[in-house]
């Protein structure tokens, strides 16, 4: 049982790194966020449940599926916060980026505004 | 009504959750109980979203399924953005597309949103009204209808059941 949990936790290591390759690896924030949250999540439920199969009696099942329920729950929330932030302040795609629906949506916003502004000024 | 639930189905859940952090023992059970109580009779002012959630059997039978169709999601994505991570030509094709969902309820709409960030290759980046904007690192749709089949639709039809 500890050797299985020895390497489900390695698996789980091996999924941290890739996301940190990720993140070296992606041309903007957006897509390095893609690598960041994905394989940060799996590769975190991976090494705790690693951990609770090879040390169950010192850690307690329960409290490792309370845990995994909290990464599960916080970490695309942040991601999703700091996508926003980023895409708010303004910061660019990558090159690559083949569209953006909502930087076009919010252009139409802030010329449907101006009109309005504008039409109230008249 | 919605209150009631939401004050009930809270409790519930922060007892479950302090009965699984803390041996099993009278008192424990005792002051986990009271404190509880005293959370939930302080944030009787929110919203109740968790009195959005539908306690009928097959509502709890699509949360089972939803939890096994969430869970291949969460592994191949992790697969996909490893094999993209790994490719030396970075195969990626990015752009934030829009999709509309059908959720109304506020909890619904924040775990699809949830769901959708740990899905293959999408990241939720703003929702409006009734809309989502999804930063997609391989886009394969560019319209509203396509993209919303490939993204909302396989988690949507559960949730729409136990949320509506």
């Amino acid at each position: 049982m500890e050797l299985a949990g020895a390497i489900v936790t390695l698996l789980g290591s091996l999924f941290l790194f890739l996301g940190a390759l990720g993140l070296f690896r992606m041309p903007d924030i957006y897509n390095r966020m893609q690598a960041g949250t994905k394989a940060t999540t799996m590769g975190t439920l991976l090494f705790i449940a690693g951990l609770a199969m090879g040390f169950h009696e010192t850690i307690g099942v329960s409290k490792v599926i309370i845990i995994i329920l909290f990464v599960i729950f916080t970490n695309p929330l942040s991601s999703h916060a700091l996508a926003r932030a980023a895409h708010k302040a303004g910061i660019p795609l990558a090159k690559e980026t083949v569209m953006d629906d909502l930087a076009a949506d919010e252009a139409k916003e802030d010329s449907a505004m101006k009109g309005t502004q504008e039409g109230e000024e008249l | 009504m919605k209150k009631i639930k939401h004050a009930i189905l809270s409790f519930l859940g922060l007892m479950l959750i302090w009965v699984m952090l803390t041996p099993p023992d009278m008192q424990e059970i005792v002051a986990g109980l009271i404190v509880s109580v005293l959370v939930v009779l302080l944030t009787l002012g929110m919203e109740p979203v968790l009195g959005d959630i539908r306690l009928t059997p097959k509502s709890l039978l699509y949360g089972v399924l939803y939890v096994l169709v969430f869970l291949r999601e969460l592994l191949v994505s992790n697969l996909d953005v490893a094999r993209r991570v790994i490719d030396p030509k970075l195969p990626i094709k990015p752009g934030i597309v829009k999709v509309r969902t059908k959720l109304q309820s506020r909890i619904g709409r924040t775990i699809l949103a949830n769901s959708i960030t740990l899905t293959p290759g999408t990241l939720t980046t703003e929702i409006r009204g009734d809309y989502l904007y999804i930063h997609w690192i391989e886009i394969r749709h560019e319209d509203l209808e396509g993209a919303t089949r490939d993204i909302v639709q396989k988690f949507e039809k559960y949730l729409e059941v136990i949320f509506g």
